[in-house]
This record gives structure tokens, C-alpha cells and sequence, in this order.
């Protein structure tokens, strides 16, 4: 049903190559997650499998038919937009209905699908409202409405939740998980957000200047980074760093250990220090370690830890957890 | 004390905007005076501003004198023509310069503007001669034409503004829920659009039916809108002021009205959509 594989996409706008060819395949049910910082390329790409853009070349396929070339209207797709996109001079009712519209469904069925929607979103109430008369996460919800009533071959989210308040989109992300489960369909998902990626996906894809960097399962991103920028990207707080002659000694350009790789010991460590900062979050306190040789480093210690500011404090990293890189940037396994 | 500072900043400004508004509105509040003098009174010196002998007889004299009805008629057919033909080349051209503007999109954009920056007598004479040379004078269908030429830069500027403003992800959104170009149009883009469209078409009436310039030097009888009846009572002979200002009181009438009933729509579209 929902699969779509990407063939040496390449996009260029003007001078500037924005995509210099990503391959991809997407598996049907799948939710896979572009992720990667702003301006990399995640919505430009997401806009070419949905027919919004066109390709400088390579090829696009849905479920085994290619549609390089097809309008967005004959792709099956549905997406919802970051603006969520709402025809303003419409109801709620109207908006959720108006692809059942274009598709010549008939009245009675477009009633009885429209009602299931707003029933499945909270939004029964707000049927014959204007979009402007909404908050905005109700009208995210009706932007995914107006998606799932069409049963879609497969959904696009781009940043769908980044106009709404922290609260929020804790909430909604929860509900699109949930109807990701509910429905079993491909998804799309576009994010800057690591921790969303993370939480969501059953697969991510880390796009850096429009390259595809890696695309893995949450985990094997984290356990098995394949560049510094990926390491770098994915984990909160980030991977440390550090160059220079301790990186020297593992044979590596740069090594980088994620802060709760780092065990806090007794006496002398492989690396001593100060601590210059600390965060307690209750469950856990994240140390911001001067250490001797390695620099700037940010160690997870327990909850119960009582360090001081300024106190001193002696670092060994968990070797086997360690990731090596060479000066190019890439793993060195 | 911040309070009362601005609340006589507030009552100064208010002053002095309505002083402006009266001092704009005083040459077409003169008029109307006027058509309702005598011819003596209305060339009294010092000036008579209310207490003089009402009349209508300026307005009686100009209705048997001349038929205002065939001149209005021409404005009405002019304003309209060449509102309805240029919207039908403007729509599309604003709309494909808003939604998939080119490298050049802004340039063609200035050029159009500047064409109005050119004093029309510049072009007078090769036009006339066009007329002249293929029977146009004096016929509504060439000055439809050139009243439509005249107004498209403005028209397009105006309704790429007001396309502008529509986000296109709405549009994209309709294309993505399965809307051919047809429908898009109909159902998404036009309704977004019509408070747009509805300023443009009133500001272009307003423009096409004061033209003065155009329609007095392309025009004799036939095709003569209101502007020529106006300037059918200038003549060298006399003054007759009360006279030529009950003409001109005719010929603004239904503008003026119009322009009352539609101030909104027109503020608006004189904002070039700044305004939301
Ligand atoms: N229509 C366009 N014309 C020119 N450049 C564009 C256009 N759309 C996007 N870009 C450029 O492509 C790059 C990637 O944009 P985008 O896909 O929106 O990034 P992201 O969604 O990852 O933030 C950016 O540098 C952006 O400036
Ligand atoms: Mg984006």
C-alpha cells in the first residue's frame, strides 16, 4: 500500500543545490522522521514527495508507481502544514470535508466521515465554526482532519507542531503516535526537534545540507552514530567532543562520549576536574566539568549527587561507549 | 497625567484631520454651492457662501440645454467596460506573478508602474493618430481600450498585493486534498480574494469615470462620457459658473454616492491591503 522510495532526488533552486540526491524507501505503516536543523533541506524534500516541488531529476514512486511527474492531487497523499493551512473562509465542517468534495464522494457518506473525524479529534463541538474562531491547537486538529478523512496512502507532516505551546505539543505528539497505531499508515514526519524524532519514529532520517547523514532506528542512531554530525544531533544533552592529544591516544581526530557514558569515581579518574556548573532536574543533575586536557565537559551524575560548584571531581569514561572519529568527520569502527 | 497629555494630543489630532478633510473636500463643497446660485451671485465678489437665493433653475437649464443622460450613459458603459476588460487580463497576470513570480517578476512589476509616471501628452499624439487612422475617434469601444490600457499597471499592482497576502500554502493545501486548478480557483483562491477584487473593480470605476484627459481629447459626441458634458459649459463666450457647476454637480453625483456607500471597501483597497 503506502510504500515510497526516492531514486537519486536531487533538487536545485537557481544556483544553489538544496538536495544533491537522496535515495530512500519507505516501508508501508512505517513512521519515519526527516529530522535534521533548520534550512537542511527536510521541507523541500517532504514538498517533492508530495508534488509541491519538482524534481531536477530522479525518480519518486508510490506503492510501485512512479510519480516523478504526477500533480499532488493524483498521488494520494495528505499533508498537514506547519501554518495548517486552513481555508479561512470555510467552516471547520467544510474544511474537514472539502478533499471528500474534490474526490465526488456523496453527501451522506462525507457527513457520516466528517462526524467520526471531529469525534476522533474533540471537535464535534466546533463543527460550524470559522477556522479563526479556534485556538491553534484546535486548529491543528482540524489540519489533521481534514488528512484522515481521505484515508491517505500514506500522511506529511511538516513541523506540525511547532506553533503550539510546550504543553501542547507534549499532547499532541502523544496523539499522533496514537494515531499512527490507530490506523497503521505511512507517515511522514518533518521536525528540527531531536527529542520528537526520537520519541516518534520508528525510523529516523538526519538530513545535513541536504544530504541524508544516516537513517536508522532511534537506538542505532544513538548507539551507532555514523558522522560527528549525527552523533552530535541526536542525544540530549549532546555527545562531548573532544580533540587534540586525549583523542590522539584513541588513534582518532575527535572522540565523543554522550554524558551519561561518563562514571563520576572516587579518587583519580581518566580525566580530572572542576565543576563550573551544575543542573539539577531532580531524576538526574548534568555537570558541566573543566576537565584537565579534555576541556568543556557535560557529565550526567544521579539524582542523589551533591557536587558543588567549584568542587573537584574525577571523570572515567565508559571506553566501550566511546565513538572515534577521523578528520573528515566520519566513524572510525 | 501621561493620560491627559494624550488625550489632548488625541483631541489636536482629531482637529487638525478634520480641518484637512474640510480643506479637501471645500472645491467640491464650493461646487455644489454654486450650482445652486444665481449666475450673479455665483460671480458676486466678496463670495456668497450660504445666504444667497436658492435655485434650482442652473440644474433645469443644463437638463433642456444638453442630455446629461447620454453622457452618464457613456460613463457608466466606459467605467464598467473598461473595468471588466481589464480585470480579465489583470486577474491572471497578478495572479501568476503572486504564486509563481519568475526572476524577473519584481522588474515587469516597476515597469508597469512606470508607464504612469509618463505625463500622458507624451503619448497623446502617436494615439490619436491611431485612432484617427483606424476610425476610433470618438467611438466607445477605442476608449474602452485606452481607459483600460491606462489603468492595468494599477489594477495588476492591486490585485498582485491582494494575491500576495493569500498564503500559497492554503492553495497547496487544496491541491493536496485532490483540487484540479479549476476548483482551486473557484472554490479556495477567489472567495479568499473577492474583498480584493471588489476594491479594485471600485477604485478603477472611480478613476475611469473622472478621466478627463483621455476621454475630452478622443471624444466629441458619440462616445462622450460626463467629462465633456462638464467641459461643454467652459465656454469662451461668458462665464457662466452656476451652470457649469450644476454640470459638474451631475457628473459627480452618482461617483460621489457611490464612493460614500463603498468607503470601507475603498479605504481598504486604497491601502493596497495594508490594512487587514
Ligand atoms: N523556492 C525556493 N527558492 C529558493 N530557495 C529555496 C526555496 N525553498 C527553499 N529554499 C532553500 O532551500 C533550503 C532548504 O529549505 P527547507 O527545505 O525549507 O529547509 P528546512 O525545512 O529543513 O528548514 C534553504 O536554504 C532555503 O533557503
Ligand atoms: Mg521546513
Amino acid at each position: 500500500m503506502g510504500t515510497i522510495s526516492l531514486k537519486n532526488v536531487r533538487k536545485v533552486f537557481g544556483d544553489h543545490v538544496i538536495i544533491p540526491g537522496a535515495d530512500l524507501d519507505i516501508k508501508n505503516g512505517e513512521f519515519v522522521v526527516f529530522v535534521g536543523p533548520s534550512g537542511c533541506g527536510k521541507s523541500t524534500l517532504l514538498r517533492m514527495i508530495a508534488g509541491l516541488e519538482d524534481l531536477t531529476s530522479g525518480a519518486i514512486a508510490i506503492d510501485g508507481k512512479d510519480v516523478s511527474q504526477a500533480a499532488p492531487s493524483e498521488r494520494g497523499l495528505a499533508m498537514v502544514f506547519q501554518s495548517y493551512a486552513l481555508y479561512p473562509h470555510m467552516s471547520v465542517r467544510n474544511n474537514i470535508a472539502f478533499g471528500l468534495k474534490m474526490a465526488g464522494v456523496p453527501k451522506a457518506e462525507i457527513d457520516s466521515k466528517v462526524a467520526k473525524a471531529a469525534a476522533t479529534l474533540n471537535l464535534t463541538d466546533y463543527l460550524d465554526r470559522k477556522p479563526r474562531q479556534l485556538s491553534g491547537g484546535q486548529r491543528q486538529r482540524v489540519a489533521i482532519g481534514r488528512a484522515i478523512v481521505r484515508q491517505p496512502q500514506a500522511f506529511l507532516f511538516d513541523e506540525p507542531l511547532s506553533n503550539l505551546d510546550a504543553a501542547l505539543r507534549v499532547n499532541m505528539r502523544v496523539f499522533i503516535m496514537q494515531l499512527h497505531k490507530d490506523l497503521s499508515a505511512t507517515m511522514i514526519y518533518v521536525t528540527h526537534d531531536q527529542v520528537e524524532a526520537m520519541t516518534m519514529a520508528d525510523r529516523i532520517v538526519v538530513l545535513n545540507k541536504g544530504v541524508i547523514e544516516q537513517v536508522g532506528s532511534p537506538l542505532e542512531l544513538y548507539n551507532n552514530p555514523d558522522s560527528l554530525f549525527v552523533a552530535g544531533f541526536i542525544g540530549s544533552p549532546k555527545m562531548n567532543f573532544v580533540t587534540g592529544s586525549e583523542a590522539a591516544k584513541q588513534k582518532a581526530h575527535t572522540i565523543g562520549i554522550r554524558p551519561e557514558h561518563i562514571d563520576i569515581v572516587e579518587g583519580k579518574g581518566t580525566w580530572n576536574g572542576k565543576i563550573a556548573l551544575a543542573e539539577h532536574l531532580g531524576a538526574d543533575s548534568f555537570l558541566h566539568v573543566d576537565a584537565d586536557g579534555a576541556g568543556r565537559l557535560v557529565v550526567r551524575a544521579p539524582g542523589e549527587f551533591r557536587g558543588k560548584e567549584g568542587g573537584a571531581i574525577a571523570l572515567k569514561p565508559d571506553m566501550s561507549r566511546l565513538h572515534r572519529f577521523d578528520d573528515m568527520g566520519g566513524v572510525i569502527r | 497625567m501621561a493620560r491627559a497629555v494624550s488625550s489632548r494630543r488625541k483631541w489636536t489630532f482629531t482637529i487638525l484631520a478634520w480641518a484637512l478633510a474640510f480643506l479637501i473636500f471645500f472645491p467640491i463643497l464650493w461646487t455644489i454651492l454654486t450650482s445652486f446660485k444665481t449666475e450673479g451671485d455665483a460671480a458676486a465678489i466678496p463670495p456668497k457662501f450660504l445666504f444667497f437665493d436658492w435655485t434650482f433653475e442652473n440644474y433645469g437649464i443644463v437638463q433642456e440645454r444638453s442630455n446629461y443622460f447620454k453622457f452618464a450613459m457613456n460613463s457608466v458603459i466606459l467605467a464598467l467596460g473598461s473595468t471588466f476588460f481589464a480585470l480579465i487580463i489583470a486577474i491572471p497576470s497578478a495572479w501568476g506573478m503572486a504564486f509563481s513570480p519568475g526572476k524577473r517578476t519584481k522588474d515587469l512589476l516597476m515597469w508597469m508602474l512606470s508607464t504612469k509616471m509618463m505625463p500622458p501628452v507624451g503619448a497623446l499624439i502617436p494615439i490619436y493618430l491611431i485612432f484617427r487612422d483606424f476610425g476610433l475617434l470618438d467611438t466607445r469601444g477605442g476608449l474602452i481600450a485606452v481607459l483600460m490600457l491606462l489603468n492595468l499597471p494599477i489594477i495588476i499592482w492591486m490585485l498582485y498585493t491582494y494575491f500576495k497576502e493569500i498564503p500559497a500554502e492554503i492553495l497547496e493545501a487544496s491541491r493536496m486534498d485532490g483540487a484540479s486548478v479549476w476548483k482551486e480557483l473557484v472554490y479556495v483562491l477567489t472567495p479568499m480574494a473577492i474583498p480584493g477584487i471588489a476594491s479594485t473593480i471600485l477604485l478603477n470605476v472611480i478613476l475611469a469615470w473622472n478621466e478627463a484627459f483621455w476621454t475630452l481629447a478622443l471624444t466629441t459626441k458619440d462616445a462622450a462620457p460626463l467629462p465633456q458634458f462638464i467641459a461643454s459649459y467652459s465656454s469662451p463666450e461668458g462665464l457662466f459658473w452656476a451652470k457649469l457647476s450644476a454640470a459638474s454637480t451631475m457628473a459627480i453625483a452618482p461617483i460621489l454616492v457611490l464612493g460614500w456607500f463603498a468607503q470601507k471597501q475603498l479605504v481598504r483597497g486604497l491601502t493596497f491591503g495594508a490594512v487587514k
